[in-house]
């Protein structure tokens, strides 16, 4: 058998298999986002752009159409919530970075692993834990109690959720920038310091330059999932602080409005897609310029 | 002390940062282990050691049909995917950069970047649309799906690492390709093959939401029955369940790096 042929019989399965179940269900969903709503979910002709309509403007009594903030909010919220993540585990996370790629091979592979190990442990159970530590009756106002302080309310609110995706997301930002810190060259460092530069500006001039295409990556693995996070804003948010993701599963579920949950799918995707696509050519045009 | 008068290596403060995330990453992971041996009925008072809710979740059927469900999906779609990431990662051995390669490489990847979300509803649209009905085979389709890359990763890594200079020596004397393949190809890769089909399952067991969409009255997983225990309020035997799995995920992923482990100290 030639080569070639033996090369596209190899690559077929994956490539049927991603695209009968992964691109064409994106696209039906996009049809469906310009469909009508059927009586008991699912779909119904004709085409319309109304799911679109109903994510701005909203029917007052009299039919007449009013623009509305109420989902351009929680879009908005998402999107700060999942930047916001990105951020907190960046400053978390290119430190410790850093950190094990500097430390001594054997103990780097041990740090390793024990970031990984909880990116594995299932994201339902480890949402569950910060439900036992910040809930009234939970640990942390216990803790506040016993050192005779007040407690608070600590669950239901935006924090709980940032602090919820960060727990979850973190692994994929320490990971991507590991990788690249990892094969630096520690004669660079001292290079720098010989011509005296200090900690800040070794920083600042040679390892964020380096670690940039990790945290470039990093930062992509953490906003997407973030950007579409059900879990913690359904745990940790009590379902009162919708985001995104929750919205779209309410649309599947209790509210049985599919074009408008696929509307708001085809909406995150495209939103992912632009960041990707931006980050993408940015950093390209970087590798170009150098 | 005069030989490093610089040491890049230590920066202040780091060590105990990176100690503190550390914490961060697993006092919580304590909190459940914990309290699942914990006596009372409040899931975070503690009134005294007990194996009381053990007992109650293993005499509990309903969980039981909840795993075998979420075991059976998790086996078959890992089989699924890994012989579809072997495949692919044989197939795009030689792939250069911006050929029709990248393509499929991007394709296999999409479901890291893809919200989960995303893909529960486009999936429940599609098998909605073309009727389909195949009771946990749809979990199982859905659940390959995004497995993939998990088991396609380490073993294009080790395809990688290997280079292809002992099956160009076995090529030397004589053997056809297929034999190339079954005697050495394979052997080599096998520890990353193991390495991926256990991370493939370790994600299956992860998943919630697109089981939640899409799995019917009886095909419920795991952990969307211990989300529908949730709704019911914090109990321990949420605790004890959740250990449980916690548990059976950590041993999974620590004997797939080891493999993955082996792999790097053969070559």
């Amino acid at each position: 058998m030639n080569a070639r042929l033996t090369t596209i019989l190899l690559r077929s399965p994956v490539l049927v298999t991603m695209v009968l179940f992964m691109l064409v269900p994106m696209g039906l969903a996009v049809v469906y986002s310009f469909m009508t709503n059927g009586a008991y979910g699912g779909v119904r002709m004709p085409f319309t752009a109304l799911a679109y309509r109903q994510l701005l403007f909203q029917e007052d009594f009299d039919g007449n159409l009013v623009f509305s903030t109420g989902y351009l909010a929680i879009l908005w919220r998402s999107v700060l919530l999942a930047a916001l993540t990105v951020v907190a585990s960046l400053a978390i996370g290119l430190p410790l970075a850093w950190y094990m790629a500097c430390s001594a091979p054997a103990k780097r592979a041990r740090l390793l692993l024990l970031i990984t190990l909880p990116f594995w442990i299932n994201t339902l159970i480890r949402t569950y834990c910060w439900v036992l530590i910040l809930r009234d009756e939970g640990l942390l106002n216990g803790g506040l109690r016993y050192f005779g302080l007040a407690g608070g309310h600590f669950l239901y609110n935006d924090v709980a959720i940032l602090l919820g995706m960060i727990y979850t997301y973190l692994p994929f930002m320490v990971l991507p920038i590991y990788a690249v810190l990892e094969r630096v060259n520690g004669d660079v460092i001292e290079a720098s310091h010989d011509l005296y530069a200090d900690r800040w500006n070794t920083f600042r001039r040679i390892v964020w330059p380096l670690a940039m295409p990790g945290a470039i990556a990093g930062s992509l693995l953490v906003f997407a999932p973030a950007l579409g996070s059900f879990l913690a804003p359904d745990l940790l948010g009590g379902g009162r602080r919708l985001m995104i993701g929750s919205l779209i599963q309410l649309q599947f579920t209790s509210s049985r409005n599919w074009p408008f949950g696929a509307a708001l799918a085809t909406v995150v995707s495209v939103a992912i897609l632009a960041v990707l696509f931006v980050v993408v050519r940015k950093s390209f045009n970087k590798v170009a310029a150098r | 002390m005069s030989s490093k008068p610089f040491d890049w290596k230590a920066t202040p403060g780091l060590r105990t940062l990176s100690w503190v995330v550390y914490l961060f990453l697993y006092a919580p992971l304590l909190v459940i282990i914990v309290y699942s041996f914990n006596a009372g009925r409040q899931a975070t008072l503690w009134e005294g050691f007990s194996l009381d809710w053990y007992a109650k979740v293993f005499h509990n059927r309903d969980i039981g049909i909840a795993l075998s469900n979420s075991l059976i999906v998790a086996v078959a779609s890992m089989i699924l995917s890994t012989m579809l990431a072997v495949t692919a990662a044989l197939g795009l051995r030689h792939a250069r950069a911006g050929g029709g390669g990248q393509i499929t490489l991007g394709l296999i990847l999409m479901p890291l970047v893809v919200p989960e979300v995303v893909v529960a509803v486009a999936t429940l649209v599609f098998f909605s649309g073309i009727g389909l009905k195949l009771g946990l085979g749809n979990l199982i389709i859905a659940h390959t799906v995004f497995c993939v890359p998990f088991a396609y990763l380490p073993i294009q890594a080790r395809l990688t690492d290997m280079g292809s200079a002992v099956e160009d020596a076995a090529r030397d004397l004589y053997s056809n390709e297929w034999q190339v393949f079954r005697r050495v190809t394979l052997p080599l890769l096998l520890p990353a093959i193991l390495s991926g089909a256990m991370l493939a399952f370790a994600s299956s067991l992860d998943d919630f939401l697109i089981s939640m969409l899409l799995a019917d009255a009886g095909q419920t997983t795991l952990p969307v029955y211990i989300y529908g225990m949730l709704r019911l309020g914090v109990s321990p035997e949420i605790n004890a369940v959740s250990t449980l799995l916690l548990a059976s995920s950590v041993v999974i992923v620590l004997v797939a790096l080891r493999m993955q482990g082996m792999t790097k100290r053969r070559s």
